[in-house]
């Protein structure tokens, strides 16, 4: 009963104020939305990282020179077709071996261009990576043996290039070449603002010939036994560091890729929470300002209060409860704001955005502890007031 | 002790500190009131009235000497047990009437029901009841804004009154009301007092008010002067009660 009569002057108090208690809410309101709204893009852009990671297909292995290191410059690559068929010597099986030699390059059919990623290819790419054709068909053993000039376009080239026309079957210029079009990729969409469907696959040894080049700038070989996926990366490392003693390979699995991927977005997350829990804090710190101004306000009636019979406890809640209350609708405000907020990003914006429970309770819970620890001072100091002194005051 | 002892005070002291100097506001008054007693307390502006009145209602501590509240000695009770004490046995009524603003007159007169954990429906019929008594049966809803001063006391005192204390302690209370208002509250107060069985101690500045007391008590400089009660104490009536403080 007392904590009822407590809620009931609380809300009152702040219904009497209502523009104060409004700007005072204010802060703990872009507090929370801001921690939901950040927390909601960095968990976005983690969950996005990591389907794209595991999209590419299953036990996989990716062998390129230099370490696999946050901030190490790539190498340029030694690798050879050479190096290649070794590769698929130590797997047992030459099928399971993809290669890319990437280049940018500007493709054209008739007045139309574009620039895009040319990615010279074996034909071994779909069984390697989840790749699907939707119209035509993929590279053949033979197209690459012969370094025939075939291409399959992706789903945004083949649009640009051919908005109206079928696209396999045409002819198109790879920087000064001409190549027919063989296939269209299905689309992949977008992600983090990238256009997946911007490339082109042509045979490897076209695309040595095209840019000049005997290299291959990475080997990604799909491993028959997920067991032994490590010592099979071991194995072919060895081969390759045998084969270029001047390079160091490095062969990661998406394991790998996904740990080393997902510390990176976890510290940034981080970092965006605690940048949007600072503002809680200065929203707490506000919430603490008005209490205290709220029981100066109310002194008198607070002695008389305690003249009439209320503890220390009861004045202490009734204004540990005006704390709370204005935390917990900031809160609750906030949050509302904060996934209305992460929707519209992800719906106008590349910006992935996934609102999850646990920043929802961790941004509500940390209003209300705000509440309390920032009203527990002024709460307390209203709680110990003499009664007589504050009866005198004006 | 008599069993009809409200309050007893035994060479109670009260000196307050300000900035290092002690300021002695009451130096040893004793005194006892009797259940249902009607007293008036009188002298000179900073004799020390109000301060004997917060410390006979438990709402200040003394410094000194020995205190008891409706049988409790107010030295061995903690802050909350005091507060409750104060709910149970004890009803103040201020000079500045002290009402909640924005809150109407059956929720002020309600007040110390809530600290006694009575339902709020029982709270509107004890408070309704209550101003009824005191002759404002038509304005429970009012606000203190709305009630003119007299009106205003008169919610102060069903306030004080709702928990049917055995004391009620009023300093000046028709200080700030014209004399027709106060002297109409007054009778109210002697009306409450002789019907309900409440002891009441009241300040006044007013020789005539006083008169109508059925005890007088005279302060000055922190200390009693004179009591008309010549039975009730065995103390001598001026100075201070000094060191035989055991009774
Ligand atoms: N909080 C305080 N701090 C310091 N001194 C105080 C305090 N309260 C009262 N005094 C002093 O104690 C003395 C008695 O004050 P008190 O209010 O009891 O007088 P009073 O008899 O009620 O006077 P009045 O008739 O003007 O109301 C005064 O000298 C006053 O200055
Ligand atoms: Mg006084």
């Amino acid at each position: 009963m007392r904590l009822a009569e407590a809620w009931r002057v609380a809300s009152d108090a702040l219904r009497a104020n209502r523009m104060r208690s409004l700007l005072t809410m204010l802060g703990v309101i872009i507090g929370v939305a801001s921690v939901v709204l950040l927390v909601a893009i960095g968990t976005g852009t983690k969950q996005t990282v990591e389907q794209q990671v595991e999209g590419l297909g299953s036990n996989l292995l990716l062998v390129v020179p230099g370490r696999l290191d946050v901030g190490s410059a790539p190498a340029v690559s030694p690798l050879t077709l050479q190096d290649v068929e070794v590769v698929g010597r130590v797997v047992g099986d030459p099928g399971r071996v993809a290669v890319t030699v990437a280049s940018g390059a500007t493709v054209r059919a008739g007045t139309r261009q574009d620039f895009t990623t040319v990615q010279g290819v074996l034909e071994t790419t779909p069984t390697v990576f989840a790749r699907e054709v939707a119209r035509g068909r993929y590279l053949s053993r033979s197209d690459v043996d012969t370094g025939r000039r075939v291409a399959i376009l992706g789903d945004s080239v083949a649009r640009i290039l051919f908005p109206d026309r079928e696209a396999v079957g045409q002819q198109v210029n790879v920087a000064g070449v001409r190549f027919r079009v063989i296939g269209v990729f299905a689309p992949l969409g977008q992600s983090l603002g990238v256009d997946r469907d911007d490339e082109v696959h042509i045979p490897v040894t076209a695309a040595q010939r095209l840019y000049g080049t005997q290299r291959v700038d990475a080997i990604a070989v799909k491993a028959p036994d997920r067991e032994r996926i490590d010592e099979l990366g071991q194995r072919i490392v060895a081969e390759l560091n045998g084969r270029h003693p001047g390079t160091e390979f490095s062969a990661v699995t998406q394991e790998q890729i996904l740990g080393v991927l997902g510390d990176i977005l976890g510290i940034l997350t981080g970092v965006l929470a605690a940048i949007a829990g600072i503002s809680l804090l200065v929203g707490g710190v506000g919430v603490s300002n008005i209490m205290l101004v709220s029981v100066r306000e109310r002194t008198r009636e607070i002695g008389l209060r305690k003249a009439v019979g209320a503890r220390p406890r009861d004045i202490g809640v009734q204004f540990l409860l005006e704390a709370v209350l204005l935390t917990a609708i900031g809160g609750l405000v906030g949050m509302a704001l904060g996934v209305g907020g992460a929707l519209l990003v992800a719906a106008v914006s590349p910006i992935p955005a996934a609102v999850t429970w646990w920043s929802l309770a961790l941004a509500f819970g940390v209003s209300a502890a705000v509440g309390i620890i920032f009203g527990v001072v002024p709460a307390q100091r209203a709680g110990r007031l003499d009664p007589v002194v504050a009866l005198r005051a004006e | 002790m008599s069993g009809t002892a409200a309050i007893e005070a035994v060479d109670v002291s009260r000196t307050y500190h300000l900035d290092g100097v002690s300021v002695p506001a009451l130096r040893g008054v004793t005194l006892t009131v009797s259940a249902g007693d009607y007293v008036a307390l009188i002298g000179p502006s900073g004799s020390g009235k109000s301060t004997l009145m917060h410390l006979l209602g438990g709402l200040d501590r003394p410094t000194g000497g020995r205190l008891v509240i409706g049988g409790r000695a107010v030295s061995e009770l903690s802050p909350p047990e005091l507060a409750r004490l104060r709910n149970e046995t004890i009803g103040f009524v201020f000079q500045a009437f002290h009402l909640l603003p924005r809150t109407s007159a059956v929720d002020n007169v309600a007040l110390p029901l809530v600290y006694r954990g009575v339902n709020a429906r029982q709270r509107r019929e004890r408070a309704a009841a209550m101003l009824g008594r005191v002759g404002l049966g038509h304005r429970l809803d009012h606000r203190p804004n709305q009630l003119s001063g007299g009106e205003q006391q008169r919610v102060a005192i069903a306030r004080a009154l709702v928990t049917d204390p055995t004391v009620l302690l009023a300093d000046e209370p028709t200080g700030n009301l014209d004399s027709t208002t106060g002297a109409a509250v007054l009778e109210l107060l002697e009306q409450l007092n002789a019907e309900s069985g409440v002891a009441l101690v009241m300040v006044t500045h007013d020789a005539e008010v006083a008169a109508r007391a059925r005890r007088r008590i005279a302060m000055r400089d922190g200390v009693v002067v004179a009591d008309s009660d010549a039975d009730s104490a065995a103390s001598p009536i001026t100075g201070s009660a000094g060191a035989g403080g055991g009774s």
